[in-house]
This record gives C-alpha cells, sequence and structure tokens, in this order.
C-alpha cells in the first residue's frame, strides 16, 4: 500500500467521520460519535472485507471471480434457511441451529465455487461469463426456493416464513472492566473507556474477518502454499515446469475463496438480520471486488478499502444526526438513497486509477493449457 | 464472419451464419429444459403440464401472442444493446441503469414538456421527441463508463454495475420527490401519465402489441447491417477481436469503446423509452426491473447475433408472459423461470458441456467475449 492510496483512504474517513462530528456534537460527545462510528465501520465492513479476501485468493491464483455477488447471496440464504431447518424441523437449540447455518453458509459458497472452477477451469470458459452465470444462477435459485419452500404445495412451513432462531451474539470484551478502576471517580474517563470498548464489542464473523485478513496475509506471503498460488497467478507455466499442479493450486484457492464469500453471506442472514429477503447483497459483492482491486490484490490493503465504504456506510447509519442541522431545502441530502450513493461513486472514483495504478496477477483470467 | 459475407445475397449469410450458430444454444435449451423438469418433478409437480401451461399462455391466443411481443420488445433492444457491445469486446452490465434512466426521462418529455411549454406538441414532434430523450439519456449513461474505460483503464463491468445502484438510486430519489405523480389519491413512486400525443398507437384493436416491436424487429436488422456493412462496425469488431491489432491498423480504439457503449446503452435506454411510450404511458419505480440482467443471458443465447438476438428475446418473452399460466395450472412460483432462464444460460455459455454431452466437435475459432481486468 503506498502513501498515495494511504492518504486516501485517510481523508476519506477524516472526511467522514468529521461531518457527523462536526454536526452531532451538540448531540453527544466527539468521542461518543467517533466510537459508535468506529463500531458501525467495522461491522458493516465485514462482508466487504470477506468478499475482497475471496477476490484474493482466486484472482492471485489466476481466475477472476465477479461471482462473489452471486455467491455470497447463495450461501446467507442456504445459511438462512439451515438454521431454520434446525430449528424448527430437527428441533436443535438456537446455538447449535445457527452455527450450522453459519456452516452451511460456508458449504454453500464454497459448492458455488466449485461451479466457477469447473467452469473457469476445466471447461476455460470466459471468466468474467463464468462469474455472471454464477450471479444470474444464484437470484434465480435463491428466488426460487424462497417461495417454493415456504409457499408451495406441501411445504413442511404450510404457507408461511418461520422465524430464524435468530442471530449470533456480540463477543463482550470486557475493557471496560479492566481499566475502570484506573479512572477513580471521574465519569469522563469511564464514559471514554466505555465508548472504547463498544469498538471492541463486535460480532464473531466481524472478528474472524479481521483475523482472516492477517492469516491470509501470512498464508499469501509467508508459506509455500502462497508461494505457489501466487506463482500459479503469475506464470501457471513456469510454476508447472517445476512441478507445481497448476490446476489443483486453481481450484483448492478458488474453493476456498468460496467459503470466504460464504462467510460473508453468512455475515447477512446469520449475524446481522435473522431473516431473508430476495437480492439482499445489494451489490456488496461488486464493492469488495473494487476494495481488492484498490488494495492491490493485497488482503491488509483489501480491508483497509473495506473500511473505507463501512465508513460510508456508517455515515448513512448516523444520518439521523443530521435531522435538526440541515436547513428544510437540503432535507432531500438525508434520504438513504441519496447518501447510499457514497460508496457506488467512490468505486468508481478508486476504479479509475487517478489514485494510483493497480497491477493485477499476470495471468489473472487467463485459462490454463498446457 | 467476413468470407461469409462475401459470397452469396446479404440475407442469405445472415440467416445461413445464424443457423450455423444456432445448434449449441437450441440443444442447451433442450438440456436446461430436461433439467428443469426434473426439479419441477422434484419440488413435487407436474413438469409437463407446467411447460404446457408455459406454451398455452405465450402462444396459445392472439392475446397470448401479442403479450409475448409486449414482452419482447425490450428485450430484443436490451439483449441487442449487450450484443453490440460483445462485439466490440465489452460487457455491458449496465442495460438495468440505462433503461431505467431512459424510461424516465422519456416519461418526463412527454408528460411535462407541454407543461412548461403550456401548449399542446403535435404527436409528430413529441412522440420523436420523448423516444429520442430517452435513448440519449441511455447513451450517456453507457458512454461515461465508456469514457472511463477508454481513459483510465477503469473496469466496464464493474462501472456498469455502479451506474446501476447510482442510476436506480437517483431514480428512487426522483419518483418519490420531483417527479412524483401530484394525484391527490396517488401513494405510489410514478410518474403522471404522458400526454397522449406521445404515446405510440398499438398495431390492433384491443391488443397491447404496438409498433415498437416491429421498430425492435428493424433495429435488429439495422445493427446486422452497421456491424457487418459500414466502417465504424468493422472498426468496432476489430477491436473486440484484437485492440492492439486495431490500434497498429490505425483505428482509434478510444473512440470505438467510447462510440460502442455509447451506441449499447442507446439501445437500451430506447428499450425503456418504448416500454413508457408503447405500453405503460408512465415510469413506475421497479418496472423496468430484471430487463437489464434477462438482456445479457438474451445475448449469450443468441450468440451476440442480431437474429439470435430477436429468437432468444422471444423464447424469454414467451416464458415470462406464459409463467402465469403456468403458475395456474400447476401452483409453481413465477420464479421457476428465473431459476430456467439461468439454466439456460449456465449452458449456452458452458458450450464446452453441451459439445461434450452431445459429441458435437467445435466449429472456427472460440469467439472472444470479454477480457480479464487487462482489457
Amino acid at each position: 500500500m503506498d502513501w498515495k492510496r494511504f492518504s486516501f483512504i485517510l481523508l476519506i474517513i477524516i472526511v467522514l467521520f468529521g461531518t457527523v462530528v462536526l454536526v452531532g456534537q451538540v448531540k453527544s460527545a466527539p468521542i461518543v460519535i467517533i466510537t459508535s462510528m468506529l463500531a458501525t465501520t467495522i461491522a458493516v465492513a465485514t462482508p466487504l472485507t470477506l468478499g475482497a479476501l475471496s477476490g484474493v485468493f482466486c484472482e492471485r491464483a489466476g481466475v477472476v471471480n465477479i461471482g462473489i455477488e452471486g455467491m455470497m447471496l447463495t450461501a446467507a440464504f442456504f445459511g438462512w434457511l439451515g438454521a431454520i431447518y434446525m430449528f424448527h424441523i430437527f428441533h436443535f437449540g438456537i446455538g447449535i441451529s445457527i452455527t450450522v447455518g453459519a456452516l452451511v453458509a460456508v458449504l454453500a459458497g464454497a459448492l458455488m465455487a466449485l461451479l466457477l472452477a469447473v467452469l473457469s477451469i476445466t471447461y476455460k470458459v470466459d471468466q468474467i461469463i463464468g462469474g455472471t452465470v454464477i450471479n444470474i444462477l444464484a437470484v434465480g435459485l435463491t428466488g426460487f426456493l424462497n417461495r417454493q419452500l415456504f409457499f408451495g404445495k406441501g411445504s413442511v412451513f404450510g404457507g408461511q416464513v418461520p422465524n430464524s432462531p435468530g442471530v449470533l451474539p456480540t463477543i463482550h470484551i470486557p475493557i471496560t472492566e479492566i481499566f475502570s478502576p484506573i479512572c477513580g471517580a471521574s465519569p469522563n474517563c469511564i464514559q471514554v473507556i466505555e465508548s472504547i470498548n463498544k469498538v471492541f464489542d463486535q460480532k464473531p464473523i466481524a472478528i474472524s474477518a479481521i483475523l482472516l485478513v492477517f492469516i491470509t496475509h501470512y498464508v499469501l506471503f509467508y508459506t509455500r502454499w502462497g508461494l505457489r498460488t501466487r506463482a500459479v497467478g503469475e506464470h501457471p507455466k513456469a510454476a508447472d515446469t517445476v512441478g507445481i499442479n497448476v490446476i489443483k493450486m486453481r481450484y483448492a484457492n478458488v474453493i476456498i475463496g468460496g467459503m470466504m464469500a460464504g462467510l460473508a453471506g453468512a455475515y447477512f442472514t446469520i449475524e446481522s438480520v435473522p431473516s431473508f429477503e430476495p437480492l439482499l447483497t445489494n451489490g456488496r459483492g461488486f464493492i469488495s471486488l473494487a476494495a481488492m482491486i484498490f488494495g492491490n490484490w493485497t488482503p491488509i490493503g483489501a480491508w483497509t478499502a473495506a473500511l473505507v465504504f463501512g465508513a460510508s456506510q456508517a455515515l448513512n447509519i448516523n444520518m439521523q444526526l443530521f435531522r435538526d442541522v440541515i436547513p428544510p431545502q437540503w432535507a432531500f441530502l438525508q434520504q438513504s438513497y441519496v447518501v447510499g450513493l457514497v460508496p457506488y461513486i467512490l468505486t468508481m472514483i478508486i476504479l479509475t486509477g487517478i489514485i494510483g495504478r493497480t497491477t493485477p496477477p499476470a495471468a489473472d483470467g487467463v485459462p490454463y493449457e498446457k | 464472419m467476413q468470407a461469409e459475407t462475401q459470397s452469396g445475397s446479404p440475407t442469405k449469410s445472415l440467416l445461413r451464419s445464424a443457423l450455423d450458430a444456432m445448434l449449441v444454444p437450441f440443444l442447451a435449451i433442450l438440456t436446461a429444459v430436461v433439467l428443469g423438469g426434473i426439479i419441477i418433478a422434484s419440488v413435487g409437480g407436474n413438469p409437463f403440464l407446467a411447460y404446457y401451461g408455459l406454451i398455452q399462455g405465450s402462444f396459445g391466443s392472439a392475446k397470448a401472442l401479442s403479450e409475448t411481443a409486449v414482452w419482447a420488445t425490450p428485450y430484443i433492444f436490451a439483449g441487442l444493446g449487450v450484443a453490440l457491445a460483445f462485439k466490440g469486446g465489452l460487457f455491458n452490465i449496465g442495460g438495468e441503469g440505462q433503461l431505467a434512466l431512459g424510461a424516465v426521462f422519456s416519461a418526463v418529455i412527454g408528460y411535462a414538456l407541454p407543461e412548461w411549454l403550456g401548449v399542446d406538441i403535435p404527436a409528430i414532434i413529441h412522440l420523436p421527441l420523448a423516444i429520442i430523450v430517452g435513448m440519449g439519456m441511455g447513451a450517456l449513461w453507457a458512454a461515461i463508463v465508456g469514457f472511463l474505460k477508454a481513459y483510465t483503464g477503469g473496469h466496464e463491468v464493474i462501472n456498469t454495475i455502479m451506474m446501476n445502484y447510482i442510476a436506480l438510486n437517483t431514480i428512487s430519489f426522483l419518483l418519490n420527490g420531483p417527479l412524483k405523480d401530484r394525484d391527490p389519491n396517488n401513494v405510489i413512486a410514478r410518474t403522471p401519465l404522458i400526454a397522449e400525443s406521445a404515446r405510440i398507437p398499438n398495431i390492433f384493436e384491443g391488443l397491447r402489441v404496438h409498433w415498437g416491436f416491429v421498430l425492435a424487429l428493424l433495429a435488429a436488422y439495422l445493427v446486422w447491417w452497421m456491424l457487418n456493412k459500414t466502417t465504424l462496425g468493422f472498426e468496432i469488431r476489430t477491436v473486440g477481436l484484437n485492440p492492439d491489432a486495431a490500434k497498429y491498423a490505425g483505428i482509434n480504439v478510444k473512440r470505438t469503446i467510447i462510440v460502442t457503449m455509447d451506441l449499447s446503452g442507446m439501445l437500451a435506454g430506447l428499450a425503456g423509452a418504448l416500454e413508457v411510450t408503447g405500453l405503460n404511458y408512465r415510469h413506475e419505480l421497479g418496472f423496468s426491473i430484471g430487463y437489464g440482467f434477462d438482456a445479457i443471458a438474451i445475448a449469450l443465447l443468441g450468440k451476440s447475433h442480431p437474429l439470435g438476438v430477436v429468437l432468444a428475446a422471444i423464447l424469454f418473452a414467451a416464458m415470462r408472459n406464459g409463467a402465469t399460466r403456468m403458475q395456474f395450472l400447476t401452483q409453481l412460483p413465477v420464479d421457476l423461470i428465473s431459476m430456467l432462464q439461468a439454466l439456460i444460460l449456465l449452458f449456452v455459455a458452458t458450450d464446452a458441456i453441451i459439445r461434450y454431452i452431445y459429441r458435437i466437435k467445435a466449429k472456427g475459432e472460440r469467439v472472444v467475449l470479454t477480457r480479464g481486468w487487462g482489457g
């Protein structure tokens, strides 16, 4: 990550946070606003981070994956469905049902990725088309099953969508408990520590996403597996000559990528809200791709880019702070479809490359033929 | 393609090249239909009744035929748009946004222009104006992406998708705010009805099919003619096949990329404009959802050949139109059609699998549809 890109990210985050702090200071203290925005940023960046990691695995091995969106959508649906089946049909407890749901989501992502791998590696289908097939198939499959399983003839659910067992719990990290004695009786100090604590109180998938960023970084750049993956993506012929199985490496990495996208899908229906609606991923698979490109195909770079998108969504969520401040003739700016444009426009600016050009792996998108 | 156009009359070679390209898509459809039947049976439906319903609902009566043509009209235009971009080596996923913007702005000209001017505009001026403005909006929206592709290398796949979201958000804002129908009884995000002078007449009394369908068939011929018989078409195809070679042959690659996107978006915008002026007489939020994505499948199914696109569009239109009858007969959800279409697309895109199943040898070179990030 070069300085130009890093300062762009810093600038955007400062502008986004600064706006909210300036506008919201009448209502709450800056530290409360900043920490709550940080907490939201990290949470909503989770699917983007995981989606970008999915792209990193696939494309470092030389397979362009624009099917992340479809993989996420399929995983979100099947994860949710798995949790419902475990809870309502097999009568398992809430905890087990949700956990199984998350695993089903990861598996669904892996299966969609397997399809992409078969298409693009074995049958050498144009990879962009392959990804589009995944995306369209995901919409059709989830839309059809969502209707048929609940409202179809002989549905076990008898014509209604049952409540999902719930979402994953927040993992509390006891920062307040540990550090509050330092404050003594000062209420301000305790407020600061409690706000900071909020940033760290995240849910399991959000935490694993951050861990996976660093694990991926280590695997990709410090292990034999990573070296082989990169070799296969940069110069498959050379890799083949020294005895690396190009096809096998590509298959494995695409499927790992699919599992990442699957976990991202689980975020939507297992961690964020306990319900599914058609098309709920809403383009976040594509924003993940932009994050991956902006991060120059590196896990940590992709993560920081995902955080920028997270921050712009956090702005949207904090819009209620603006209600009393904005003059009535500008009130339309607070509408979600106006602020909601920010991530999409950011993506396009990033792709123009004015903030520094990026270089994809040399053999990205090229099927390997011996 | 060029060898064929040199021999024989243009219509003959048009047919022959189309027939050559049709075998694999036909088998792909067949495979998808069989697989779809298995899926229908596995969820407890009767596949034969379902397919019977589909055919009856789409071709079974004059009204069914008319409705199929009504569905096919935007499909043909939007599909031609995607196909044209494919020929130029570009993947335009932005049909959705280009089409919706075309529809909105065509509606604005249709209902608001007489109010602004304070006079009735004669149909001979008003209708073409409404259509041209819609076309222009689609073209403009796509040209932005073409410009970014040509001058910064920003990949058109992601940019057209982002432009879709920007367009749809903007349209939600417009239809809920400035352009909303002011009728006190109206709670829907939609424009007012357009003036009579901006409406396309129906072909037959009592049926909804309008002259836009004829225009669509004409457009298919024009696109074929442009691609195969004009310098511009030659440039577009050359850039699509090999931009480096095109550059050394003296073709202005950047300009060609922008023009290709422009024409592609224009066709999508036209699809939207005709939906408003010929069918709905207004634009409502959600009216055009899905057309842009269906158009991709249609272009792939038609192998980017204008005649193939027309046939694929009619097939997709028939499926969408017949779905209601199918649902009535079998209680299967309409969404089944989306999955059937996804399966068709899957098998068309992976002609290698179809060739393997039916033991067909590949003829000629593979057509390059898109390139990775580098292109």
